[in-house]
């Protein structure tokens, strides 16, 4: 069993009369790659921050390697210098009056250790940046991605076991944010060092997390694997915001029938995989994009429609389909020969349909 | 329990936090340097002086009295002392913020609007007026147009023609009003200019295209654009004139026209100080009155952006026939606003008798003669007397002084400040650090007058000693160093502090190695805009000086007051190659930071 490093106990964070963070928590096991996932405004980057010391908690624990940092109750407040973490911001904060290496050594000059060993240092963590040739340069000297290079640099030299990071790749383009994730992925692979990473960026998460927390609202709604975020959400706002397109949603009531449980309302009735839901209850049923297929006559679990808009994207395309008030969307991977205007028959797998109670968001589904 | 116990807690740690700790300490300064004057001044009012025993048969030297409320706003005096001085105030203020605004006005639009030649150049002249200090252009103005009604030598006019010049001409309204709107004008040059070019013309090119026409365009897309900036100058130079003391109390004592900051002036020198400091008070009221308008309207125009992107275009209207004329018209303003004071005052200094302007009797005397008991009652000159030499030093002392404590004030405010957005406490300090700009300076000086002459708890009586004078100097430039400090430390923003932070740097660290390296460029040049203003202050300090404090300004001062117009126009030269010196250098840094 892994040990937890950082724990995160009942946290609470209040800004005058809003509540950022509300009674969040959770924990993270050694070499774990956390990644703390929402919408803007959420709360993501104050929990990041109160774990590294920036922020003080209203209430709540945190511990970092079994050393009690924060307590309201204990009245501990460890500051973030002395929590022996590295963090890498969104600006990646590199001072600009100092020299890439002047950057690297800092912490380490404040730590008095001893020049031989600082240079020592500081120059294998250049060659192992891929930083050389660029040492004396000064942070508006270089490109968005090198800047970001320097700031890992100077996290990792120092080789804390806990890092941090806040949306790191959000100020770069498109391309270089691919490379720049593969590069922080073995980073972490090497270091082994547990990591926490905040981004908005659901792609991200899923590439990059062990686990993904998602956050909404100052409260953390799902803390799973990447795969069951995605496969089995646990409540409605985790399916609708993981996935692009978003999830399709249908609303009815449950029919229970023979075991499986149906979902109605005026235009459809969709068999589910579901049992033991009580019947009568008003549900919403949802399906990802990829599982809904085009099938060539009607037939159990399918919709008629009519194709409104065909958006192909390279390998795969993104189809609209609307029936009556509903419009899908599907995630086609084969060529699409299709027309809008076209009638075609919509099918939606019962094993793939989710249902989540309507009143309370959770997901009812537990055919696992 | 439980709870009492969190509390505690939770108090340890929001102190344990440096810009807290920062702001605290602010707190208790500023409440000392800017509410407690304040406070001190409103009570003395109402408490009988020694002083008053002259004045009254019921004074008892620190019991409570509305004597001199009474005074000022219930008496057959009020006429005088307060009624005739303010109406006085108002129109010089209202007079010169108008003239002020016409020419500014119509200098910027030439300059950032039309194909007027020589543009540059013309920018560059139209701020000179601004770095002479104003008192300078009233002192030039007498050496001018001084007839004899006071005594003592005639200025250069009634030399060269032989006519007296009348006395509305010489002293009064009108030459208050024309010297101090030839002072101001640049301010509204400045504001207006930047206004204009910060408009985007092609806001102006589709009125152009929807067929409006050239003054439509003028009159409804760009005037009501620039009108914040109008109203800004408009308003600012108002509040300004309304504290100047020297001006008016050169051209206006001579013939009894007293404004409130001469009126000031008069009765604490004259020991009557609980009436100049309700009249200090009454100029506070209105000046904060009129700065709290400017800062309503201005908050509510604000909305309008016109900066549309960086590379935008200006169409220039075409002169034709006025461009020479109009350039023409501009070298004489510059002539009469720049080039013939300065002559003015060194032909002045040059004079080996007062009244005797010709070739023949020029001197470099008075400026390195020795002692002789033939002139100025054996006064040396003024680079050989050691009284002014001993003002110079004074005066640089103080003006390095207050730059350097001022800037590193600002620097820690703006820190605190910044780092504690949106708190309560970090507000409170922000509205305090801003409130010595709402204080005239003489009102300032009073302020602190009131506070100092005593022994007040455990605040020494600093009257008498530098330490006071500079202590004036630094809490009056504070509004503008605070402001610098909080623009930087915006501009810094904190995750450069705190990467440093996670590092394992403390916070002394942290503000050595990061924060004062980063906010030290923006800081350099509002040290220099400080300096400059206090090598030219007056009005601030005139109350607060003592022989042996006295700087260069109010050396000019007194020797105006005795007739010596050849010393006080030579130390007043001296003053102007300092503050251009310094306006150069301020240059070279780059930065502007307003004025």
């Amino acid at each position: 069993m892994a040990r937890p490093i950082i724990e995160v106990k009942n946290l609470t964070k209040v800004f005058g009369t809003v509540v950022a963070v509300d009674n969040v928590t959770f924990s993270i096991d050694e070499k774990d790659f956390l990644i703390l996932l929402g919408p803007s405004g959420c709360g993501k980057t104050t929990i990041l921050r109160m774990i590294a010391g920036l922020e003080i908690p209203t209430e709540g624990e945190i511990i970092l390697n079994d050393r009690v940092v924060f307590s309201s109750e204990k009245g501990i407040f460890v500051p973030a210098r002395e929590r022996d973490i590295g963090l890498v911001f969104q600006s990646y904060a590199l001072w600009p009056h100092m020299t890439v290496s002047q950057n690297i050594a800092f912490g380490l000059k404040v730590k008095r250790e001893a020049s031989p060993a600082i240079k020592k240092k500081v120059n294998d963590i250049i060659s192992y940046m891929q930083l050389e040739g660029l040492k004396d340069r000064y942070p508006q000297e270089m490109s968005g991605g090198q800047q970001q290079r320097v700031a890992l640099a100077r996290m990792l030299v120092s080789g804390p076991d806990i890092l941090l990071m806040d949306e790191p790749l959000s100020n770069l383009d498109a391309k270089l944010r691919l490379d720049m994730r593969a590069e922080i992925k073995s980073i972490h692979a090497q270091t082994g060092a547990t990591t926490v990473y905040v981004t908005h960026d659901q792609v991200e998460a899923q590439t990059m997390a062990s686990n993904i927390a998602v956050i909404n609202k100052g409260v953390i709604e799902q803390i799973a694997p990447p795969k069951t975020i995605y496969n089995r959400p646990a409540n409605l706002f985790v399916a609708d915001f993981i996935g692009s397109p978003s999830i399709n949603m249908i609303e009815g009531t449950t029919d229970a029938g023979d075991g499986m449980v149906s979902v109605t309302n005026e235009l459809f009735a969709l068999t589910t995989t579901c049992r033991h839901i009580p019947a009568d209850l008003p549900v919403v049923a949802a399906i990802r994009p990829e599982n809904i297929s085009i099938v060539p006559e009607e037939g159990i679990n399918t919709v008629p429609g009519e194709v409104r808009t065909i958006l192909p994207s390279g390998p795969e395309t993104v189809l609209r389909v609307r029936y009556e008030r509903y419009v899908f969307s599907l995630l086609v991977m084969q060529e699409v020969t299709l027309s809008p205007g076209q009638t075609v028959h919509l099918y939606l797998p019962p094993e793939s349909i989710l249902v989540f109670d309507k009143k309370t968001g959770h997901l009812l589904s537990q055919d696992e | 329990m439980k709870n009492k116990g969190k509390t505690i807690h939770r108090l340890k740690n929001y102190v344990r936090q440096p810009h807290i700790v920062i702001s605290l300490v602010f707190l208790v300064i500023l409440l000392i340097i800017v509410i407690l004057p304040f406070a001190k001044m409103v009570e003395d009012s109402f408490v009988w002086q020694f002083a008053d025993t002259r004045l009254s048969r019921d004074a008892e030297p620190g019991g409570f009295t509305l004597f001199h409320w009474k005074r000022v706003f219930d008496s057959a005096l009020t006429q005088n002392i307060l009624y005739r001085p303010l109406m006085n105030s108002v129109s010089t203020s209202l007079s010169v913020s108008l003239f002020a605004m016409l020419i500014g006005t119509f200098l910027a639009w030439l300059v950032s609007r039309t194909d007027l030649p020589f543009k540059k150049i013309v920018a560059t002249m139209a701020v000179l007026p601004y770095v002479i200090p104003s008192y300078i252009h009233a002192l030039a103005w007498l050496n001018l147009f001084k007839n004899s009604r006071i005594g003592g030598a005639v200025g250069v006019f009634q030399y060269l023609t032989g006519i007296a010049p009348p006395d509305w001409l010489s002293y009064g309204y009108f030459p208050i009003v024309t010297t101090l709107s030839i002072h101001y004008f640049p301010f509204t040059f400045l504001l207006v200019s930047a206004a204009l070019t910060s408009i985007d013309s092609r806001l102006e090119e589709s009125g152009e295209i929807l067929g409006a026409t050239r003054f439509h365009i003028l009159r409804r897309i760009t005037f009501p654009l620039v009108l914040p900036a109008l109203l800004s100058s408009f308003i600012l130079t108002f509040s300004r004139v309304l504290g100047t003391f020297g001006t008016p109390y050169f051209l206006g004592t001579p013939v009894r026209y007293y404004t409130l900051s001469t009126q000031i002036y008069t009765n604490i020198i004259n020991r009557v100080p609980s009436v100049g400091y309700i009249l200090a008070f009454v100029l506070i009221i209105i000046s904060s009155a009129i700065i709290y308008m400017n800062q309503r309207m201005i908050g509510k125009s604000k909305s309008f952006v016109t900066i549309a992107g960086k590379g935008f275009r200006v169409t220039e209207t075409p002169l034709r026939k006025l461009r020479y004329p109009l350039l023409c018209l501009i070298i004489l303003l510059f002539i009469a606003s720049v080039i013939l004071p300065l002559l003015l005052l060194v032909w002045q200094t040059l004079t080996l008798y007062p009244n005797d302007y010709s070739i023949k009797h020029l001197t470099l005397l008075f400026w390195i003669g020795e002692a002789n008991t033939a002139f100025a009652e054996g006064e040396a000159g003024i680079l050989r007397n050691a009284a002014i030499i001993a003002a110079a030093w004074n005066s640089v002392k103080l003006a390095l002084v207050s730059s350097v404590l001022a800037g590193f004030l600002g620097i820690f405010i703006g820190y605190a400040v910044v780092k504690g957005r949106n708190t309560k406490l970090a507000y409170a300090v922000e509205q305090m650090s801003f409130l010595p700009y709402l204080v005239p300076g003489i009102a300032f000086g009073a302020l602190y007058l009131a506070l100092f002459s005593h022994r007040f708890g455990p605040l020494p009586a600093l009257y008498g000693t530098f330490t006071l004078v500079a202590l004036v100097c630094v809490a009056k430039n504070l509004p503008f160093t605070s402001r610098a400090g909080i623009t930087s430390m915006l501009q810094i923003g904190g995750e450069l502090e705190e990467a440093s932070e996670t590092l394992g740097a403390r916070w002394i660290t942290r503000f050595r190695k990061i924060i004062l390296p980063l906010s030290i460029q923006g800081a350099i040049s509002g040290f220099i805009l400080v300096f400059i203003t206090v090598m030219r202050e007056l009005s601030l300090i005139i109350l607060l000086v003592t022989p042996e404090t006295r700087t260069l300004t109010t050396m000019t001062f007194r020797y105006q007051e005795q007739g010596y117009t050849q010393f006080s126009s030579a130390i007043s030269v001296l003053i102007i190659i300092i503050v251009v010196f310094g306006e150069l250098v301020s240059r070279r840094f780059g930065k502007k930071n307003g004025i």
